[in-house]
């Protein structure tokens, strides 16, 4: 659906969605479905003789329902799963202008991220490569899950996964990367986790919330913020006439 | 504390509100001693500037003494004296050390909404409306001032507040925007726009070399106070400004050209008046009508200098009047910290005293009164100095 005009495809998916088991067919097929059944259904209706006429009309529509759905009840019935990998993909820069060893070194130190990731409380870390996380989505109890570090290379990368039993599973990295000049460095994070479908995705959108691009962007921001100017500017707590006004009510 | 709010399209009303409260490492308490309107916060006042919010705390022009530092701060102690920049600059990203303060990458805490709007976010202002960061302005008792260990500057206390108030910004506005008009020696410079800004920037561009300086307005005590500084004065409501310009520089044209006005241009005709009802019904946000002049005006290859506000879209920029001539346009928000140590140097030579733009000293109290005077300049008033 994704190549059709917005117009158009936001109300179709929103019927789909309504109606929709999980898909399993593969890409190509889908297209394929939806288009040979669109054809048959015109096809169907523009015969003279009616009975047959329908009857095509009507195989037509399965096929292009099918396809617009990404669900064959065949396919389900047989057990066979050709949907793309389902896994969400989210990656996000920023160009921070310090030193990657500087960079890296604050990330290492994993018990420095709650400064920076919004919805993060703690991190402990257990041993070299073992760490516990706790964090919060707005309005929500605390998840918490261990991670452990699969791949580390000062001043390069670092890269983890959760362990296998985790409430929140994913995968993640952070690369430092020397920008383009030598104008600081470029850090990129990558995470991969379920769909939220699953008790494991359903917990990490929730952290991530409704655009998970945005929230690291804004994670990245902090990271930025702290690395460049040493704090994350704001002005919570600050006076203005709203606060006084509120105040007056109070006290009346 | 007493402190100006912004209450809604030219309402402002001086509240009651709490004192402020060190909120972050690098911040300082101010005690206020002298606050300035700006023209730009005429911009608010008048409500063309978006997302102000009823209660926010307004002024960006101010100095006073330091009562409180915030336990990283290690460049401002108690007591001292200072002045601070309108625009607030953290001094560590790629912009601040390449000098260019106000587009700092890390003092807007609502750098996501400036972002979508223009692609990127600025440095945050003070008291200029919450797409600039939505911190609380100095026209009060106290202010804090967030990154305090870049700002503010020391001022010796041989100089009155009214000589180094207007090194917060249009001192270094007006500045910046005569180096923006990259002046030669034997330059002619036209400004439009004699208020706060424009005086300085005539002053400036006779201190950085300019010839001959072209002033247009149309308010007497303010083409006065650009004669009284050297400039050959235009009064715009006396006929037609571009012929007279072009008559003036033997048709050439000035070497640079320079829109001290903005987004509010008054103008005469009919484009003025189609500018002002595109303006009021919200199909345009900016009237340029200065703009569209200093283009028309400029010598081939010179420069306009923009420092004057503009906030959205504009409409009926001669393109390609500025492209067919070769013009350089050079725009922005002054990055006043590179400004304050060379700026005060000049003060201290007295090769200029800027407490000539002040016409009127008022309580903090009548402040809502003197944006209405500042606004419509009612007797005579150029600039006015709040003391809180």
């Amino acid at each position: 659906m994704s190549a059709l005009p917005t117009p158009i495809a936001r109300p179709i998916r929103k019927v789909v969605r309504r109606f929709a088991r999980p898909v399993n067919l593969g890409p190509a097929e889908r297209w394929l479905s939806a288009v040979a059944g669109g054809g048959l259904v015109l096809f169907g209706l523009t015969r003279r003789r009616r009975i047959p006429g329908v009857a095509l009309a009507m195989t037509g529509a399965g096929l292009a329902w099918r396809g617009i759905t990404g669900h064959c009840d065949v396919y389900g019935l047989l057990g066979v799963d050709r949907a793309p990998d389902r896994a969400v993909r989210v990656e996000e820069s920023v160009t921070v202008h310090r030193p990657a060893a500087e960079l890296y070194r604050f990330w290492r130190n994993l018990e420095n991220l709650p400064r920076v990731f919004e919805h993060l409380i703690s991190v402990g870390e257990t041993d070299a490569k073992h760490s516990h996380w706790v964090a919060t989505a707005p309005a929500d109890v605390p998840v918490e899950w261990d991670a452990q570090i699969v791949a580390d290379r000062e001043g390069e990368v670092i890269a983890w996964r959760t362990s296998e039993d985790s409430e929140i599973s994913h995968r993640g990295s952070v690369r430092f990367d020397p920008a383009t000049g030598g104008r600081g460095t470029l850090v990129t994070v990558s995470l991969e986790y379920a769909p939220p479908a699953g008790r494991a995705g359903v917990a990490i959108a929730k952290l991530l919330g409704e655009d998970p691009k945005a929230q690291i962007h804004e994670d990245l921001r902090r990271f930025k913020q702290v690395a460049e100017a040493g704090e994350v500017p704001t002005t919570d707590g600050q006076p203005s006439g709203r606060e006084s006004r509120e105040d007056e009510r109070r006290a009346s | 504390m007493r402190a100006l709010c912004w209450e809604g399209r030219k309402h402002v009303e001086v509240r009651d509100v709490p004192d402020p409260e060190i909120l972050a490492p690098k911040d300082a308490i101010l005690r206020v001693t002298s606050t300035a309107i700006c023209g730009s916060d005429l911009h608010l006042y008048d409500g063309f500037i978006p997302t102000m919010r009823k209660g926010d705390i307004l002024g960006h022009e101010f100095m006073g003494e330091v009562v409180e530092v915030g336990k990283a701060n290690t460049r401002l102690k108690v007591g001292d004296r200072v002045v601070v920049p309108f625009a607030i600059a953290c001094g560590g990203c790629f912009f601040c050390q390449k000098e260019l303060y106000s587009c700092c990458d890390n003092t807007n805490p609502n750098a996501s909404m400036l972002e979508k709007l223009q692609g990127s976010s600025a440095a945050g202002l003070f008291g200029y409306s919450h797409l600039y960061g939505g911190y609380a302005g100095g026209q009060a008792e106290y202010v804090r001032v967030p990154f305090a260990q870049v700002g503010p500057i020391q001022v010796p206390d041989s100089l009155s507040d009214e000589q180094v108030l207007f090194l917060s910004d249009i001192f270094p506005t007006g500045w910046m925007a005569a180096e923006n008009c990259q002046i030669e020696p034997g330059d002619t410079v036209a400004i439009w726009g004699c208020g706060p800004v424009g005086q300085f920037a005539i002053r400036s561009a006779f201190l950085q070399g300019a010839t001959r300086v072209i002033a247009i307005d149309d308010v007497p005590e303010r083409l006065d106070l650009a004669a009284e500084a050297g400039a050959e004065t235009l009064d715009d409501s006396e006929g037609d400004v571009l012929e007279r310009i072009e008559a003036m520089t033997g048709g050439r044209g000035p070497d640079s050209c320079m829109d001290a006005v903005g987004m509010e241009a008054h103008g005469h005709g009919p484009q003025a008046a189609y500018d002002r009802v595109k303006q009021t019904l919200r199909l345009a946000t900016d009237r340029p009508g200065v703009l569209r002049m200093a283009i028309q005006a400029c010598r081939k290859g010179g420069t306009v200098s923009i420092p004057g506000v503009y906030g959205g879209f504009i409409d009926k920029v001669p393109m390609g009047a500025a492209f067919g001539k070769g013009l350089t346009l050079k725009m922005g928000q002054t990055h006043v910290h590179r400004y304050l140590r060379p700026l005060l140097e000049r003060i201290e030579k007295n090769e200029i005293d800027p407490s000539f733009i002040v016409s009127h000293r008022m309580n903090l109290d009548d402040a809502p009164q003197a944006y209405a005077m500042f606004r419509d300049h009612d007797d005579g008033c150029t600039k006015v100095v709040l003391k809180p």
